[in-house]
């Protein structure tokens, strides 16, 4: 068995032109090894995104008769404030006058509560620039006014001067009855 | 410099010991017998002193780790704790507090002596982008460190840098989820940033020791730039550079010293003593005074990508600074023009540091009316920092560049010694011409 004779056969991983047995397994070890990395760099990194309790954080439910006329209450929504402002009539026409304007994230006022239900804005409330909360009639517009940056809102949420780049967001929201409503 | 070993093992232990792990023989190479050039001015003892901060972080930190709960619910009471009823717990936690501020201020100097003895030309390139590695690594440290006692700007800058990453496009909400763990900032993010809390400082020394490998390959650089030439430029590093820096390292414990025992909380913000509430955000959001420079060019642009494009970018130009400056002289003390830059350079940093720390729409002068320009009015802490931040970059990505080509350096000293030996008027006037050493 071991008595080959030098010379007879050159051994071909020294030229490197005749891929053999042997260098498939290199290859195939190399992707085996690499694919298994791979596959557990995927957990290590995926156990970073929302856990599935977190997920699972249940919608709520909020009474609106808790929110006088002109004012607003903030609640906590998937850890994040949540804006249920009672608006005005003048509130509301001032937002309907400047659907014309020019805005940054142009939006009728109609599009940002439920139909019929003009009084009632709900809106995540967390800055659209980098997630401050606004203060609450703050800026020219009467709306919010972020503290952190300057961002101003008009009373329909809209983005009207500063940095943030978008409305105050609208969530996923239904009215049960008149006076109550589901977030989420 | 470096690769000739001087060391001569004199006992039977030293020698078996040499044979099997030269460890004594690496002291004696890298903190004994280091040649070091003979004219290193008191800037060159920051190194010495970031060492020594480092060291005390990582001491405070771990005792701090032992009585701190990273959890929403207890981590603000925890800290209180630590200060109230753990036996000097006042003093590991104003030490960890101000030691991070000195880490940083430390750090700054560092930086700012590199820029002006031209440190990070060749051949220390790898030595200089090394050092912005570990700048970039403590500066999530700190960050991730401020959180953690849950107080009111410990969350809202939370909630605020992280937004920083979905400003990117596409995959910027994704990755902001990600590193949340959730829809908001909450638990799981502070569980996180305790844990990377405690890695990243041993990611630090680590990156730190190939600081130290890639500044003994060269050598250190000197207040003249020019190349060490023989032995007569060299002192060994002890006992001459251990005492300096000795020295250095006991005034800068003094400063240390007096914000830890005299006024502990002059560089935090009094809204983080209030705990954190994910409903209010505090009137006056501001980071910690080492990040107000960056901070204002974050604000100075009046677009969110832009923004933070504009902030990363800040930090990113360092790393190619190596290639972006052709001047060939080192040290500026022989580059009068370059020199007046630089001085620019740095008010234009605390100009922006200043900026970071007001109100954007507050006027510069009080009184003055102007008028609005690109979103902002003239007369404001907005347009103040789009000038400085302007100049920043001017600085790196103009000012370097063409500086290099178009001056004409003062002559350059043909040693380390020559400045010293000879009266500089004596030096040759051939000096200047030599093409080598001109811009």
């Amino acid at each position: 068995m071991a008595d080959t004779v030098v010379g007879d056969r050159p051994d071909p991983h020294v030229s490197g032109e005749d891929p053999s047995r042997r260098d498939f397994i290199h290859i195939a070890a190399g992707v085996a090894a690499a694919g298994a990395a791979a596959a557990l760099a995927w957990p290590l990194i995926d156990q970073m995104n929302p856990a599935g309790d977190t997920l699972a954080l249940a919608s709520i439910e909020f009474d609106l008769t808790k929110v006088a006329k002109g004012q607003q209450v903030t609640v906590k929504w998937r850890g994040k404030p949540l804006f249920i402002r009672n608006r005005t009539e003048k509130e509301i026409a001032a937002a309907v006058k400047d659907d014309g304007a020019s805005m940054r994230d142009p939006q009728p006022d109609a599009a940002r509560h439920k139909p019929g239900k003009a009084e009632w804005l709900i809106l995540v409330g967390t800055c659209t620039h980098l997630g401050c909360v606004p203060t609450f009639g703050g800026g020219e517009y009467g709306g919010w006014f972020c503290p952190c940056h300057g961002s101003v809102y008009d009373t329909s949420g809209r983005i009207r001067k500063g940095p943030a780049p978008l409305n105050l967001a609208v969530p996923e929201y239904a009215f049960l009855s008149d006076t109550k409503v589901k977030v989420g | 410099m470096s690769g000739h070993s001087t060391y001569e093992p004199k006992t039977g232990f030293e020698r078996w010991l040499d044979m099997r792990l030269p460890i004594i023989r690496m002291a004696q190479d890298t903190a004994i017998n280091f040649p070091t050039p003979k004219n290193l001015n008191y800037w060159w003892t920051f190194g010495g002193i970031l060492a020594v901060m480092l060291g005390f972080q990582i001491v405070t930190g771990i005792v701090l780790a032992m009585h701190y709960v990273p959890h929403v619910d207890h981590a603000f009471a925890s800290v209180e704790r630590i200060m109230r009823d753990v036996n000097y717990g006042w003093l590991i936690r104003y030490m960890h507090a101000n030691g991070a501020s000195m880490f940083l201020l430390a750090v700054y100097i560092h930086m700012f002596r590199n820029l002006y003895y031209g440190s990070y030309k060749a051949p220390r390139e790898v030595l200089w982008i090394l050092g912005c590695v570990i700048y970039l690594l403590m500066m999530a440290t700190a960050f991730m460190g401020y959180v953690l006692p849950w107080g009111q700007m410990s969350f809202h800058g939370a909630v605020v840098i992280t937004n920083l990453i979905g400003a990117l496009p596409v995959i910027g909400d994704s990755i902001t989820t990600w590193l949340w763990g959730g829809f908001a900032v909450d638990n799981p993010t502070l569980n996180r940033f305790f844990s990377l809390h405690f890695l990243l400082p041993f990611m630090i020394a680590g990156v730190v020791g190939l600081h130290i490998w890639a500044l003994h390959v060269p050598g250190n650089n000197n207040p003249t730039g020019v190349n060490v030439k023989s032995k007569e430029d060299t002192v060994p590093f002890h006992p001459y550079y251990t005492v300096k820096d000795g020295f250095a390292i006991a005034l800068f414990l003094i400063l240390y010293a007096s914000f830890v025992f005299y006024n502990p909380n002059v560089l935090g913000h009094a809204d983080n003593y209030i705990p954190a509430n994910p409903l209010v955000t505090p009137a006056h959001i501001v980071p910690e005074w080492y990040f107000l420079p960056f901070y204002a060019i974050l604000r100075a642009v009046p677009n969110k990508l832009g923004g933070v494009l504009a902030m990363f970018g800040a930090i990113g130009v360092l790393f190619v600074l190596p290639w972006l400056d052709t001047s060939k002289v080192r040290s500026m003390r022989y580059r009068p023009t370059a020199k007046l830059y630089f001085f620019i350079f740095v008010v234009a940093c605390l100009v922006l540091g200043y900026c970071g720390g007001k109100l954007p729409d507050d006027p510069v002068i009080p009184g003055l009316t102007s008028f609005t320009l690109i979103d902002a009015d003239l007369n404001s802490f907005v347009w103040l920092s789009r000038v400085a931040a302007l100049y920043y970059f001017a600085y790196f990505l103009v000012i370097l560049p063409v500086l290099g080509l178009i001056e004409t350096p003062l002559p350059v000293p043909e040693s380390i010694s020559a400045p010293v030996l000879s009266h500089p008027a004596s030096t040759p006037a051939g000096a200047v011409a030599s093409p080598e050493k001109r811009g």
